[in-house]
């Protein structure tokens, strides 16, 4: 092992993911105690109403990945960075597993208040076809493709995909539905102790995103150092099936190789 | 099921998910660090 290997944990944690990690714990008692013991039943809707503060909280932590999947893929489309097609593809990743997680905590919620898990109101069917639009982004980014081809195909499906995402925030808006209307916003009612723990678990979602993006971005590049590395491999195997006396191997590959 | 009920599974359900897709990710993180260059891997 070498001294640089030996300093260079094999993680993709760093002391701003520990940091943050542990916020984020600390974040997630915060909201438990606030949301299940210290705030109050609602006088329409009784206990079931606690479901807002994880419900709410995620389905914006969700808006913000969807929003760095486009800020990363217009910014890649313009650029043609590495850095900022990372961003696109993990932030998509962990949205959709807010996606998921605010369609499934929003059925879990709708049973007791609605009498049904699911119905096709306008604000569900939008939002379910969010999460396939993005679902889509995620499968158009494995199809066997060279890597700027790639990029620029889910690049284009990010774009046409956040077309959505107003939609679903409308769509209370403009169709009769079950679905109450926006939680957030200029004629909404919550107030006092309701909307003190929604916004902390707001926060809390939002660091604990951070979070999850920060290593899952991490991971994205260690995918694609690999994969690079692999494609210079082949090229040098290549080379030498081909009987070229001088096979330049990169430091990089001699470091896997070895 | 109460009311309390469906706030429960609501609550552990959103937990549960996000601890295993963050274990998953860290798990996979320290894999693919294992195959990679230390320069490759400087996080700040």
């Amino acid at each position: 092992m070498t001294e640089s290997e030996a300093t260079v944990p094999a993680h993709t944690g760093s002391r701003t993911t520990r940091l943050l990690g542990l916020a984020t714990l600390v974040g997630i008692a915060v909201v438990l105690v606030l949301g299940l013991v210290v705030t109050g039943p609602d006088a329409v809707q009784g206990d079931a109403a606690r479901l807002i503060y994880l419900h709410v909280p995620v389905a914006v932590a969700m808006n913000v990945g969807f929003g760095l999947t486009t800020l990363g893929s217009v910014m890649w489309l313009w650029k043609k960075s590495r850095w900022w097609d990372t961003v696109a593809v993990s932030a998509c990743e962990v949205g959709l597993v807010y996606t998921g997680l605010t369609l499934v905590t929003g059925m879990v919620w709708g049973r007791p208040t609605w009498g049904v898990y699911w119905t096709w109101d306008a604000r569900l069917t939008t939002f379910s076809l969010l999460f396939l639009l993005y679902l889509g982004y995620l499968v158009v980014r494995h199809l066997p493709a060279e890597t700027e081809v790639r990029n620029r195909r889910s690049a284009y499906v990010a774009l046409l995909a956040f077309v959505d995402v107003p939609i679903v925030y409308l769509s209370v808006s403009w169709w009769r539905g079950l679905h109450q209307s926006a939680t957030l916003s200029l004629s909404s009612t919550i107030s006092g102790l309701m909307l003190f723990t929604l916004m902390t678990g707001m926060i809390v979602a939002l660091m604990g995103f951070a979070w999850l993006l920060i290593h899952r971005f991490r991971v994205a590049w260690l995918e694609d150092e690999l994969d690079s590395v692999g494609l210079e491999l082949a090229i040098s195997e290549r080379r030498a099936e081909a009987g070229m006396t001088s096979v330049n191997v990169p430091a990089t590959v001699e470091a896997v190789v070895r | 099921m109460t009311q309390w009920g469906y706030v429960t599974v609501g609550y552990v359900l959103v937990f549960v998910v996000l601890a295993v897709y963050a274990v998953r990710t860290l798990l996979k993180g320290r894999a693919l660090s294992k195959q990679v260059p230390p320069e490759s891997r400087r996080w700040m």
